[in-house]
This record gives C-alpha cells, structure tokens and sequence, in this order.
C-alpha cells in the first residue's frame, strides 16, 4: 500500500518534473527562433510564401465564421436589446463584441485548428522523413530556412484575420440587423462610429491577436519540430498544437481583458 | 589501411544514455577510395555516419576531417565542414515541397551568389550525371524510388564534395535500380575524385564496387578488408553475413528464457 502511493507520488513528481523541462526546452527553441530570423526577412519571400499557405489559405474559414458569429451577434443582441428599447446600439454591440473579444479569440482559435495544426504536421513529417536532418547536413540551419519563416508568418497573418474576421462580422451584424431585422441603418452605423474608440478597443484587439499570434506560431513550430519521427508521433503533436493553443488562447485573452479593460 | 586519409577515426565511443553503441572504433577513410562500413541492422553503422557529419559527439575519441576535429568544431565551422561532404539518406530525403529541380538547386542557391542562369547550367549537369536531367521538373512524389534515390545523390553532389556518404544506398530498390546506383557511386566517385563511405548490409553489391571493407557488430569493429580478403575470409561472422547463413555469431533468435522454462511457466499460469 505505501509502496504503491510512494510510486504514485514519484510518478506525479516525474511527470511535472518533464513538463518543467519541456516548458524550459520551448522556450529555448522561442528564443533560438528569433536569434535565427534574419533568414525571415532578408529573404522575406520565403515568409511571403509561408503567409500565402497560413494566412491566405485560411481566409474562407475566418470570412465564413465571421459572417455567421456577426448574423449570431444581430439576431441574439437585438433580442436582448430591443427589451430595453435600445435597439438602435445593436451596432455598437456587434462591433464592441467583435473587435474587442470574438474578432482575436475566435479567428485564433480558428487559425491554430487551420493553420497551426497543418504547420506542426509539415515540420513532424518533414522531421519524419530526414527533411530537417538532410538540410543540416547541407550546412543549412534548419530553424532559420524552415521554422522563422512559418513562424513569422503566422505573427503577419494573425492580426490581418483577426480584422477580416471582425469585419465580416460587423457585416453580418449588418445584413440581421438592418437588413433583415429593420433596425435604423444610420443609428447602426453612427452610434457604432461613436462609441468604438481607436485605442481602446481597436488597437487592443490588435494587440490580442497578435500576442495570439505568437502563441499558436510558437507552439505550432515547436510541437512540429519536437515531435516523435513517426506516424503515431506527428499525429500526437498535431492534436497537442490544438489543444495546447486553444488552451493559452483563452488564459491569455482573459490576463491581457484583465489588462486592458479595467472598467476605463 | 595507410596512405593519406581524408577521415581518420581513432577509439571512437559513443552512448545514448548509459547504452554504449560504439567502442573503441578505429578507421581510416582513404582520397579517392570508396570505403563500405558494413554489419546487420542496428549495429551502429549509421550513428557512425552521423559522428562523421558531426551531427552526434561522441562520447570518447575523435573524428578526423581533413585534420580538423569534428567535435570541437564550432556551429560555422562544422557548417564549413559539411558543404564539403554531401549524405544521401536511405530514402533520399528530398524536399517534397519542391521540384527536382528546386531540389539539386537548393545548396548552390543557399550557398553561392553564382546567377540563376548558371545554377541552371550546374543543376541540368548535375541531373544529367544521374541520368535524370529529363525529369527535372516533376516534383518528388511523381518519382519511383530508384529515381528519388537517384536526384537525392544529384543534390549530394551538388557542390562538387570531397566526401560522399551513402546511407543504406540499396535499401528497397529492384535489382536494375540497385545495378545503377552501385554504378553511379563508383562512377561519380572517381570522376569527382572524392572520397566516399557506403554503409549498407547488400554484401554483394558493396563488395563489387568498393576499395575496402570495414564489418561492424555490436559496436565493434570485428573485420577489415579487401573485397577479395572478406570473400575469402574464415572468420565466422564475415563467412556468415557473406554467405547469409541464418545462425552463427549472429543469433537467428532475439535473447530470450530457455524455451522450455518459458513454455512450462506459461503452462503452469494458464
């Protein structure tokens, strides 16, 4: 019996124990990242490149959902609104809720299931077949010509989403609300303009998405070029890039809400 | 063997963990000579390759190059090192985001300034060589093995090395790919005046075409040779892995409890 929660206790031990190390080796790799990102922008075609494969190739899945979460945002926020007899700021709604919140979380969390998961399963398989080993054997550093690039690719297309998204959004708002719904057209668009402040909600939501940026790239890149040469291994990664992302995504927009919003 | 070595290797060592997987290693890689490092899967040929490129360090003695140190080269001179060696991977390797063009191309674009006209020029010749200059715009995944092997050795020589090592060169081909590979190492190897290392278990096929022969097991060293002295030797491992014989030093059964015991152990459990 005590031998058995001795066992216990020290495998509990271990495994905190690998995570600490794997947090410390992450970091390392982040910061081997940047030291070897000269590569990204002397050379800024291959970054140009890596945009078209995360960023482009993500836009039907970011423009859909953002159409759809807007027409969500107009038909539950006029519902809501129209109780009060306020339903003329159903634009300020949409977009407070767009810019500040839904635009950066749900586009990252959309990009890390697009982009992120298709970035870990390149680097695994290119790990896999003896890509990243053959590129060092040809006096090519493989941190520089393989992972800055799709790195700094996901930090550019980040923030772009994150505003096509909201726009989209603003526009389904749009389309449910004064199209469809009949709520004042010029209410909509003015009292939007006037409570939507630049700093305090727009570049804020920048910011967001652009540290969310960082988050799903660097742990894309490093679950991709950490991972097991094997079958098993990459697919294992690709789930972890996921759900790893998704998790951090949500803890860190609520430190940097806590941050930014502080009732201002 | 004597004479002026490229690569010198003297007790070398090496360990993952605790797990010795070589001891005590001494060779020497002759210019102009094709050296095959041969032995049964899992012996440690390919970490000895790998020691070589400096992609590992060992964990006692020393790999040579040139008289340079391997392992006590900095991060730019082992870079400065390894553009002088070209590896072909047991499966090739190749960029399957690019062309076998883009492929044969990419060291000369990564190291050179030469223009593109004249990348063109190298890489047509360079294909050429392996008599692939015809698929130069298909992309890896349009490729038979043999073929991707091929392009993978255009790309190892595409900076013209003074070393070429072949990682299990023959592994998977069918009998006319595998008479072609064997021919363009030898081939290239004497038109580049390189030097070049083949690690590999097709005995036959080594045996026709290199200089000489080293056989490792179990991180050792156990035999060396002339082709004609391994075909002629006695030695009970080399007679077994030339002449393929199931059992000898080499166990046909991975170690295990006396069968008996564990049939009867299993019996009483059941």
């Amino acid at each position: 019996m005590f031998e058995h929660l001795l066992g216990s206790i020290r495998g509990l031990g271990r495994r905190v124990n690998d995570r600490i190390w794997r947090l410390g080796y992450a970091t390392r790799f982040f910061a081997m990242t940047l030291v070897y990102s000269g590569t990204s922008f002397r050379r800024f075609f291959l970054t140009i490149r890596e945009i078209y494969f995360t960023g482009v190739l993500s836009l039907i899945i970011i423009l859909v959902s953002g159409l759809f979460v807007g027409m969500v945002l107009g038909l539950q926020g006029y519902d809501t609104l129209q109780r009060y007899g306020s339903s003329e700021a159903l634009g300020i709604l949409v977009a407070l809720s767009l810019v500040r919140e839904l635009g950066p979380v749900v586009s990252a969390l959309l990009f890390a299931s697009r982009a992120g998961s298709a970035i870990t399963a390149e680097i695994g398989l290119m790990k896999a077949t003896e890509q990243l080993s053959a590129m060092e054997m040809m006096a090519v550093n493989p941190v520089a010509r393989v992972v800055a690039p799709r790195f700094w690719a996901g930090v550019i297309s980040m923030p772009l989403l994150a505003a096509l998204f909201s726009a989209m959004g603003i526009f389904g708002g749009y389309l449910v609300g004064v199209v469809l719904i009949g709520v004042d057209e010029g209410s909509f668009w003015s009292q939007m303009q006037a409570s939507v402040d630049y700093r305090e909600d727009i570049l804020n939501g920048v910011i967001k998405s652009a540290v969310f940026g960082v988050i799903v790239s660097w742990i894309a890149v490093f679950e991709g070029y950490d991972s097991e040469p094997t079958a098993e291994g990459v697919s294992g990664a690709t789930t972890r890039t996921v759900v790893t992302s998704s998790l951090a995504i949500l803890a860190a927009d609520f430190i940097l809400t806590a941050f930014m919003f502080r009732g201002a | 063997m004597s004479g002026d070595a490229l690569i010198t290797i003297r007790d070398l060592g090496f360990a993952y963990d605790q797990r010795p997987i070589l001891t005590g290693i001494n060779m020497d890689i002759p210019r102009g000579k094709v050296v095959a490092i041969m032995g049964a899967s899992g012996c440690g040929k390919t970490t000895l390759l790998r020691l070589i490129g400096g992609q590992l360090r060992p964990t006692r003695g020393a790999v040579r190059f040139d008289g340079q140190v391997v392992h006590e080269l900095d991060t730019q001179g082992l870079y400065a090192l390894r553009r002088r060696i070209g590896l072909l991977f047991q499966f090739g390797a190749l960029f399957t985001d690019m062309s076998v063009f883009d492929n044969v191309a990419f060291q000369m674009r990564e190291h050179t300034d030469l223009p593109e006209e004249m990348i063109r020029d190298l890489v047509l010749l360079k294909l050429n060589a392996v008599g692939l200059r015809g698929a130069h715009r298909l992309m890896p995944s349009e490729l038979s093995g043999g073929m991707a092997r091929r392009v993978a050795l255009a790309r190892a020589i595409a900076l013209d090395p003074a070393l070429i090592m072949y990682d299990e060169p023959f592994t998977g081909l069918d009998p006319v790919s595998l008479g072609v590979i064997g021919q363009l190492i030898r081939r290239l190897n004497d038109a580049l005046g390189a030097s070049s290392i083949i690690v590999t278990h097709d005995v036959h096929e080594a045996l026709s075409l290199v200089d000489y022969v080293y056989f490792v097991s179990e991180g050792k060293i156990v035999a060396q040779g002339a082709p004609e002295e391994i075909r002629a030797s006695e030695a009970p491992y080399v007679h077994q892995f030339v002449w393929a014989e199931p059992d000898g030093p080499v166990p046909f059964h991975y170690p295990a409890a006396p069968y008996r015991d564990q049939i009867l152990r299993e019996a009483v459990r059941v």
